[in-house]
């Protein structure tokens, strides 16, 4: 590659960019490139994938626009950035759905082979949009990437419908060379990935680089720009997503409880890939199970559960509603197993591919009878890793069935994380029960399947193939103590306060919440979940304009943290940001009666730090 | 499994200290004699034996057999042991069902349960009602029943068991009825020795929503003429001295004949272990319902890996391959840089 003297080179501290196109054109795989390279360089990222729930919706039109944003910086960040500072539009439908979202004075780089009269009249365009005023307040760059791409492969032999397919890896190579990154690891990857087919590697290679060089040569762009590493702690990091993370969490958990992992899923977006990552160690011992459907996988995790394995199914939302029948088996057999729900946007089939945090309350509450059970969410994608391990300590140590949740966000984006020395993490104590636990009247002692552990109140967990301990449990209501069916009235109020206490006394064993504490604060953020990063970014905003605000987020939401409630009063106002009609907000309000104020957002977009900020400033003036 | 090493029991052994509720003169108490007869028989342990049932009458089997046991949710039973027994290939796993819970609410989970051969004894106790909601026609009802959510005669089609299993590719299929302890005890035996998943029909008369469903066939006069045993290498023949047989037509359909009128040597052989399941599915088709002669016994029973080997087949050649799973290692497996 030739070196950038040429050209000025200035440095940015930060950058967002976005790439769009045709849900055909490999819009993810460039985003996914481009963080990767730039999470190796050393640069702190945030991602945020969005893309049509359809495989393949009609070339060129506005419902097949995908898309991917990265955010780059030499600081710590935690968000994939309001807006965009860098708008890359492969075709004219691309352009018209994501140009609202570049500020006035941004970058914009269009395809400009792919703005003719059929895209452009897919698009609803008019006019050109290039040949008119409508792009007069953005610095425009024309590429011809289709044909360049096309000329720069044709030694590879490729008929131009295939040598026009590399022209990602060109849009690639170009931003590649506009904020330097080094191109190694992307020549290496394009090798790697397409070496099972010369012709197609070699395109890629070709447009990569003819991308890259354009950039180099063309008189189009006036400077390349650097953004310099991040300074992190040191340590190993490595680019992680939230379902990755979610699925090395759950080999973790398996190994720190010397448990093996049972997972049983039906295929169901943006939960799936969990399952595809899972699959992949059998050497961990981890068994897999795609099941016929959600109904079964719960089913096949509450067998697995009985037999001595942790069971987890993975799921989304449509896939909780099916399993709630057997949750509510689960809760009465008092087995552990986690229930993974990688929320998308709702109700019914809703947004399939489409973030959202609107089953908190489901998972709450969404049981016939009084069906407790923890509930939890990772905040970031890489805390789904410690996420997974939490959920599994607390289904295996009171033998519960746990919901954790995240969500379409957190499951596609990436964050860079420093990978732990594994001797650091905790161990998950799991002691069978081996003998009899209770004095019969004539003296023999007998297995009791419901005679609980007076701190956790958790009942023995007796799995078959242990002798002496044979013992029948089921969804009838069981008689305290022996497991018997029962259907004296006494004993089943008291059995449902002991299932409810049970699940209460988990507060004892959680961390307090944490307050990331302005002195003098009197207004709290709280969150839950995905809205950790723009939380924390709009907080940090208003703090730089001489705000007072605290914030706090919860990993446990059921039980609450035990501090929860002292936290809350120690503020005059809170303020509670969620991507539902304000779940989380119903539950502090009822629990605490505090006066929380619910900021709403249902677009199944995250919330930007602008908007947090906005609504602090204007509550905190209040 | 089978374990040489199992101490000696008796039925009493197998009997849990719950009373049994079924009504007076229910079925479902034949076939758990029977079944707690056989248990001394298998040479298994009682802590390696796991009964898993769902909802109705016959799932409260479970909590009267003195073993490891788990009454689930309506119909969910096969899902339920199927992931008991494919993480746990050391143990014994029975579901107990019936016509409602398996063929009904449960349907979609017994097919996958058999077509995938988890290692399973299935035994569906078919009253052809729905008993525990006290009487409403099920899956099996013949047309034309009036019960109370069918006052004017049930207009569904029922589902033929038998049919249902071999379609879904199930490696062994079988009849037999509460009425006859020593043919359930064969069947039972036979089905807990094969090895995957095994589909046991068991004709069960419900004597208060459905009294003598079957009586046509299973009664103690009539069974020499209504009952068709299927044993395997032996000509299919019934009645007096075997005077009935099955053949095939000209038209390759299986058909009642007096064997006297067509000659012995074109009489059918049973063979279970056909590798294609038309003829017996032929044969499950005989009767249009327990009111025409029947036949009983194992239509099928054919060797195929069963699910719960395959998947631990991956998991050792997966160890064997890239050795034992190393936290670490996985942590570091992406693209890594240090700072």
């Amino acid at each position: 590659m030739t070196d950038t003297t040429q050209h000025a080179l200035r440095e940015l501290d930060r950058v967002v960019i976005r790439f769009a196109g045709d849900s055909g054109d490999g819009m993810q795989l460039t985003g996914d490139r481009f963080t990767n390279v730039s999470a190796l360089f050393g640069n702190d990222i945030a991602t945020l994938p969005d893309f049509p729930a359809e495989i393949r919706a009609p070339a060129g039109t506005l419902a097949g626009v995908s898309a991917f944003q990265i955010h780059i910086s030499d600081h710590e960040i935690s968000t994939p950035g309001d807006a965009p500072n860098v708008l890359v539009a492969m075709n004219p439908a691309a352009l018209k759905a994501n140009i609202g979202d570049l500020p006035r004075g941004g970058t914009l780089i269009v395809n400009v082979d792919s703005f003719e009269d059929r895209n452009l009249a897919k698009a609803a365009y008019a006019e050109n949009p290039l040949h008119d005023d409508t792009l007069k307040a953005y610095t425009v760059y024309e590429v011809p990437m289709t044909s360049l791409t096309i000329q720069a492969t044709s030694e590879v032999g490729a008929k131009p419908r295939d040598a026009e397919r590399s022209k990602n890896f060109f849009a690639l190579g170009l931003i590649s060379w506009m904020y330097t990154r080094p191109t190694e690891p992307t020549l290496d990857w394009i090798t790697q990935r397409f070496g099972k087919n010369e012709q197609v590697m070699n395109a890629n290679l070709l447009a990569f680089k003819a991308g890259y060089n354009f950039g180099e040569t063309a008189e189009l762009f006036e400077s390349a720009y650097e953004v310099k590493p991040a300074t992190h702690l040191p340590g190993t990091y490595t680019n992680v997503t939230g379902n990755t993370a979610m699925a090395w969490g759950l080999v973790a958990a398996g190994q720190l409880a010397k448990l093996p992992i049972f997972l049983a899923s039906y295929p169901i977006t943006p939960a799936s890939d969990i399952l595809h990552e899972l699959s992949k160690h059998k050497n961990f011992g981890v068994r897999t199970m795609q099941a016929e459907d959600e109904i079964a996988a719960a089913g096949a995790i509450v067998g697995a559960a009985f037999g001595g394995h942790l069971g987890v199914t993975t799921t989304s939302g449509p896939g909780v509603d099916l399993k709630s029948e057997t949750m509510g088996l689960a809760i009465s057999l008092e087995l552990p197993l986690l229930l993974i729900d990688i929320q998308r946007g709702g109700p019914s089939t809703g947004l399939p591919t489409k973030t959202e945090q609107s089953d908190l309350l489901l998972a709450m509450f969404g049981r016939h009878g009084e069906a407790p059970l923890p509930v939890l969410a990772a905040s970031t994608p890489a805390h789904c890793f410690y996420a997974a391990i939490e959920a599994a300590r607390i289904a295996l140590k009171y033998r519960t069935p746990v919901i954790l949740l995240s969500d379409g966000y957190l499951a596609n984006s990436s964050e860079p994380w420093r990978i732990p020395d594994v001797e650091s993490l905790p161990a998950i104590d799991v002691p069978f029960a081996g003998e009899p636990n209770h004095d019969g009247p004539d003296g023999v002692r007998l297995f009791w399947p419901y005679q609980r552990d007076a701190d956790t109140l958790a009942r023995p967990w007796a799995i078959p193939g242990t002798a002496g301990l044979e013992h029948r449990i089921g969804g009838l209501e069981k008689e305290d103590g022996t497991g018997n069916v029962s259907y004296d009235p006494v004993n089943h109020e008291k059995m449902v306060e002991v299932r409810a206490a049970k699940v209460a006394g988990i507060a004892k064993d959680i961390s307090p919440v944490e307050v990331d504490h302005e002195d003098g604060a009197e207004l709290l953020v709280l969150g839950w979940g995905s809205t950790y990063g723009a939380i924390a970014a709009g907080v940090q905003r208003t703090r730089a304009r001489g705000k007072k605000v605290a914030q706090a987020h919860l990993v446990h939401l059921n039980p609450f943290p035990p501090n929860l409630g002292e936290v809350l009063r120690r503020y005059r106002k809170v303020l509670i940001p969620e991507l539902n009609l304000g779940q989380l907000s119903k539950l502090v309000r009822a629990d605490f009666l505090v006066d929380a104020r619910s900021l709403t957002k249902v677009q199944a977009q995250p919330f930007k730090a602008a908007e947090i900020e906005h609504a602090i400033l204007e509550f905190i003036d209040e | 499994m089978s374990d040489t090493a199992a101490p000696p029991t008796t039925k009493k052994d197998w009997s849990s200290d719950q009373e049994v509720r079924w009504c007076p003169g229910c079925g479902d108490y034949s076939i758990l004699t029977a079944l707690q007869m056989l248990m001394p028989e298998l040479n298994v342990r009682r802590e390696n034996t796991v009964f898993v049932s769902g909802i109705g009458c016959a799932a409260r089997f479970p909590y009267y057999m003195n073993t490891y046991g788990m009454h689930g949710i309506h119909g969910r039973a096969p899902a339920i042991a199927s992931g008991l027994a494919v993480s746990r290939p050391d143990l014994d796993v029975w579901v107990v069902t019936g016509d409602g819970d398996a063929l009904s609410i449960g349907g979609n989970h017994l097919i996958h349960a058999l077509r995938r051969n988890v290692n399973l004894t299935i035994l569906l106790f078919n009253n052809q009602i729905y008993g525990l909601t006290k009487g409403q026609y099920s899956p099996t009802s013949e047309v034309g029943k009036v019960t109370k959510s069918t006052p004017f005669g049930s207009v569904d089609q029922p589902f033929n068991p038998i049919s249902l299993a071999l379609g879904a590719e199930a490696t062994f299929v079988a009849r037999t009825h509460d009425m006859d302890r020593k043919h359930m005890m064969e069947t039972f035996r036979r089905a807990h020795d094969h090895k995957g998943g095994a589909f046991v029909e068991i004709y069960q008369n419900c004597n208060v929503f459905n009294d003598g469903a079957f009586e046509q066939v299973t009664a103690r006069e009539a069974r020499p003429q209504m009952l068709i045993p299927l044993e395997h290498g032996k000509p299919i023949r019934f009645g007096p001295d075997g005077a009935r047989g099955v053949v095939l037509d000209g038209q390759g359909r299986a058909k009642i004949v007096d064997v006297a009128e067509v000659g012995e040597d074109k009489v059918l052989v049973h063979d279970e272990q056909r590798d294609e399941p038309g003829l017996a599915f032929m044969l499950s088709r005989l009767a249009r319902g327990p009111f025409e002669p029947t036949p009983i016994g194992v239509f099928r029973a054919v060797d195929r890996p069963t699910y719960g080997d395959a998947m631990q087949h991956q998991l050792v050649d997966a160890q064997e391959r890239i050795g034992p799973g190393d936290l670490t290692t996985l942590l570091h497996s992406g693209a890594t840089w240090e700072v």
